[in-house]
């Protein structure tokens, strides 16, 4: 046993129920102690280390049962992010970070250090950040609180990403009445590196210096892991404001070139980054994975405020800070590239063989905690899932009657909140800065960046992300399955394969048992949808206790993919392209369905309980055609069909390529159905009639029509309806009012 | 051949600036803090953030040593072009006329616009004919052009429906009295490639700089 360190007062196990820890966990921490009872550092800490956020103690059996590996894979979960190979020696490493409970609280700021966050765990593998994209969740946009968020979450996300010169190339937003009161804020970023020079986050070396560097440290963002990300939203939700952290892009872009130079210049023998917990989880993080103890002092901490307290400076989550370990030789050189940069550096710590985390005040120890109690010892529970015997979700308020004819229903599809244009969004988003972006939004299905660094032949990346909730709770795990095969589909649009998955799992409090049955599902979706598309999960985040006075969020599994396609010349876009061109309905084998689809939400319909199942693979049996003939440059146009049917898709195709259409679908047993049903699997292509044939010998083609004028012309059983392109344009604008 | 590309803390569009200038010369880095051009035949102040636009875009930016030995190859008839945050930084250093205020919407807005050459008689557009449009992308939070500016000044403005900033008179780009230093808000460095770019309109102001900066 340690001698006690010197810091008197002993808060107790009522102040530790208070920052989040069960009695039967903070018994636990006096056995980590020999018998000790915490003091105020060591309390802070551990209750940090120890909550939802820091050591998804509800989630971490299930993400054991996640498929990790496969080819492509150089990194997978544990590190920073992962990491798949791109070819040569390169490596794209990504990864998504939910910031939710920050942004409802304080969205601009919470956005943007979501952004902040994300970015320095791919920089912190000496990757450079390519590109960002976003996944929000608000209420309905008539409510002022969602226009509010809506506003600012996005004014954030632009304010970050453009200031530090990562281009926003992609992301979804969703409207639903249970996000009204949490919000959902996710971000994925994505990073080049070469896969030789990726650098570990595990401190090694005895004697080695420990080096904090970036932004001084500050009283923002205290207890966030704690308060924030692991409890229930209430209504002292303002109270909690002081808890949000506040961001600065241009320190940021300074540390990222600080960081990357270092990294070039072979200084470190180790990065991480500081994100949720700061100095406390990172720290203790490096020194877990090395096997190694730590001494650290806090009086050599460049503060923001004279007078902080020793557990304020380990938790403070201020943002823009890095810790590294390096050799003591090249300390200095590796303060003159901070100073080059204009940050911070100082040396803080040193590492040791004691396998305790020594946190000292000059020569006074402060805290003193074996690092594997820190970081391994906190305890995992089991879920108790049992599927609910009625709907969670009140039935969404109808905007449609069941009596709107085809004509009024595409035009309030492709005017409704979730499926209107997002232009007047991503045009608050730097999508170009680095000379990557071959399709910018609603260009095509997938962003696709090129990798220009990897020489004129050099290949592109294609990225997505999505998480249909309102289909998961209707059934978490073929919905979960669905949003991971709405990435791949995505992806196949523009030609690129799946090399990797990263996911972010939104869900509301795992101790009740319908949510952890919601979240016990999902997983087991993800994890079948993964492993059939040969997409390994590399990285990802549980975000839980999304939970209002209103109930739980919808469960969101966010899934995104990360894909490549050879040439990047090739790259689908889902516009129509030439007057004359064959359209088909590619993939469907039967008709889908109007379960929880966006129609039946417009009608005001109840969830339904469960989603028809999905045959894998002959899913992926379409992916792969799909995805060949795109890239064999057959098809002028390619475009999945999502949210809202066949008929949206198409009408998406002609905005998107200002070229009309007219279709022949004959008869129709449902024409609701077969209009605006959704299912994965389907796709909208056109092209030359014979490319479509060709096409059609692999997988069902039905060409239903034809590419030209100025018109969306459709003919279905004995219905005949035309709308002018310009119609269905202005009625697809319909968010812009939302950012006059 | 050389044409430098200035990177401040802060700046994002010098790598984009670097690849655009290869395209027709040598690209040359030159840092802020090293008031050393390096013997370049032209200087391109590029996009971003320089020191976070913290007091406004620009201001602080114009202070650093680089930039007095900009003004000093400028005055001495160099050609030099700002480009979006390089353009306020010109401005700022009093090499152009005018100054770049918050858009009307007050948002950043990235699109691509088109631009309508108004003269040839510059290095920059030298390439190009009178009413030519130009497709090229602009990206900003403060773009909007006031100030006092002779017509012949005026080397691009934005098409009828493409002024999203509220620039005075449509102006997208102008140059100083002697037409050798321009700045314009739109980034001709991000469509200089079809592949990224959309367009490659933009190529042929780095063609005009080179054509002028080589004689």
């Amino acid at each position: 046993m340690s001698p006690s360190p010197s810091a008197s007062a002993v808060p107790g196990a009522d102040q530790a129920v208070a920052l989040g820890l069960t009695r039967e966990e903070y018994a636990l921490v006096c056995e980590e102690l020999g018998g000790r009872e915490p003091n105020e550092v060591e309390l802070a800490m551990f209750s940090l280390l120890w909550s939802e956020h820091c050591a998804y103690k509800h989630s971490k059996k299930l993400l054991r049962t996640l498929p990790t590996e496969g080819a492509a894979v150089v990194l997978g979960p544990g590190e920073n992010a992962g990491a798949v190979d791109v070819g040569d020696g390169w490596a794209v490493a990504f990864k998504v970070e939910s910031h939710n409970h920050p942004s409802a609280v304080e969205p601009f700021q919470g956005a943007a250090t979501g952004v902040g966050g994300i970015l320095r765990d791919i920089f912190a593998l000496g990757a450079r950040p390519i590109a960002v994209l976003d996944s929000l969740r608000f209420g309905e946009p008539s409510s002022e609180r969602s226009r509010y968020l809506l506003d600012r979450a996005v004014a954030g996300i632009g304010h970050y990403g453009n200031s530090i010169g990562v281009p926003t190339v992609g992301g979804e937003v969703v409207f639903e009445g249970p996000y009204e009161t949490n919000c959902l804020v996710n971000a994925m970023a994505i990073g080049l590196a070469r896969a030789e020079d990726m650098v570990r986050s595990a401190a090694a070396g005895i004697g080695n210096i420990l080096v904090l560097f970036g932004a001084s440290t500050g009283r923002d963002g205290i207890g966030g892991a704690s308060v924030l990300a692991s409890a229930e939203l209430d209504a002292a939700d303002d109270s909690k404001r002081p808890s949000v952290q506040v961001g600065d892009p241009f320190e940021e872009s300074k540390l990222l070139e600080c960081s990357l130079e270092l990294l070039a210049d072979e200084l470190l023998v180790s990065l991480q980054d500081l994100g949720a917990a700061g100095l406390t989880s990172a720290a203790s993080e490096m020194a877990s994975k090395g096997g190694v103890g730590l001494d650290l002092d806090v009086a050599k901490v460049p503060l923001r405020e004279a007078d902080m307290e020793p557990f304020e400076i380990m938790v403070s989550e201020s943002q823009e800070r890095m810790l590294c370990v390096c050799t003591p030789a090249h300390v200095a050189a590796v303060l003159a590239v901070c100073e080059k940069w204009e940050v911070n550096g100082t040396a803080i710590g040193v590492v040791t063989d004691t396998g305790r985390f020594r946190v000292l005040r000059g020569d006074e120890v402060v805290g003193d905690m074996p690092v594997s109690g820190l970081v391994d010892d906190c305890p995992l529970y089991d879920l108790e899932p049992a599927k609910p015997a009625a709907g969670l979700y009140p039935a969404p308020a109808a905007v449609l009657g069941f009596e709107a004819d085809v004509r009024e229903v595409l035009v309030t599809l492709l005017a409704s909140p979730n499926l209107a244009s997002r232009r007047p969004l991503f045009e608050q988003y730097d999508c170009l800065v680095q000379s990557r972006t071959v399709r910018r939004p609603e260009q095509a299905d997938a962003a696709v960046l090129w990798l220009h660094d990897m020489g004129r032949d050099a290949p592109a990346i294609a990225t997505s992300i999505d998480g249909n909730g309102r289909r998961v709770a209707a059934d978490p795990y073929w919905g979960t399955v669905g949003n991971a095969l709405e990435c791949a589909a995505n992806l196949a649009c523009v030609g690129a394969v799946p090399l990797g998955t990263t996911n972010n799992l939104n869900f509301g409090n795992p101790e009740k048992p319908h949510i952890a049955w919601q979240l016990t599902e999902a997983v087991r979706g993800l994890g079948d949808a993964c492993r059939a598309l040969e997409a390994p999960i590399v990285g990802g985040n549980v975000s839980l206790y999304n939970e209002g006075a209103a109930g739980p969020i919808y469960p969101t599994p966010v899934v995104g993919m990360v894909g490549l396609l050879p040439d990047p010349r090739r790259a689908g876009r889902l516009g129509f392209l030439r007057e004359g061109d064959a359209i088909a309905l590619a993939g469907w084998d039967g008709p889908p369905s109007l379960a929880a689809s966006e129609l039946a939400k417009l009608r005001g319909e109840p969830l339904p309980d469960g989603l028809p199942p999905v045959d894998l693979p002959r899913a992926i049996a379409v992916l792969d055609a799909i995805r060949s003939a795109v890239r064999a440059g057959a098809l002028s146009s390619c475009h999945d069909i999502a949210e809202g049917g066949f008929l949206v898709a198409v009408a998406e195709s002609c905005l998107a390529g200002d070229l009309g259409a007219a279709l022949d679908l004959g008869d129709s047993d449902d024409v609701w159905t077969q209009l605006f049903g959704e299912h994965p699997g389907g796709f909208v292509v056109s092209g030359p009639r014979e490319a479509l044939d060709r096409l059609g010998q692999t997988i069902p083609v039905q060409v239903v029509g034809t590419v030209g004028g100025d018109t969306l012309e459709v003919a279905i059983a004995s219905l005949r309806e035309t709308w002018p392109l310009d119609e269905l344009r202005e009625a697809h604008a319909s968010l812009a009012p939302l950012f006059p | 051949m050389k044409l430098g590309v200035v990177t401040f803390p802060g700046t994002c569009d010098d790598v984009d600036a670097r690849l655009a200038a290869a395209k027709v010369a040598d690209a040359v880095a030159l840092w802020h803090r090293d008031p050393d051009l390096h013997g370049v035949d032209g200087v391109i102040v590029p996009g971003g953030f320089s020191y976070g636009d913290y007091l406004r875009a620009g201001a602080i930016a114009r202070f650093s040593p680089v930039m007095a030995s900009v003004v000093s190859f400028a005055r001495a008839g160099g050609p030099v072009l700002g480009i979006c945050n390089g353009f306020q930084i010109l401005c700022e250093a009093g090499l152009l006329p005018g100054a770049l205020l918050p858009n009307t919407g007050l948002r950043f807005v990235c699109r691509q616009v088109d631009l309508v050459v108004q003269t040839t008689d510059t290095p920059f557009t030298s390439t190009c004919t009178v009413g030519e449009i130009l497709s090229i992308p602009a990206k900003h939070t403060t773009g909007r052009f006031f100030g006092d500016v002779a017509p012949e000044q005026v080397v691009l403005r934005y098409a009828p429906g493409h002024n999203f900033n509220g620039s005075q008179d449509d102006i997208a780009g102008i140059v100083n009295e002697q037409g050798n230093v321009m700045g314009l808000m739109p980034h001709p460095e991000h469509a200089v490639d079809r592949l990224v770019g959309g367009s490659a309109d933009g190529l042929k102001l780095f063609e005009g700089m080179a054509r002028v900066a080589v004689a």
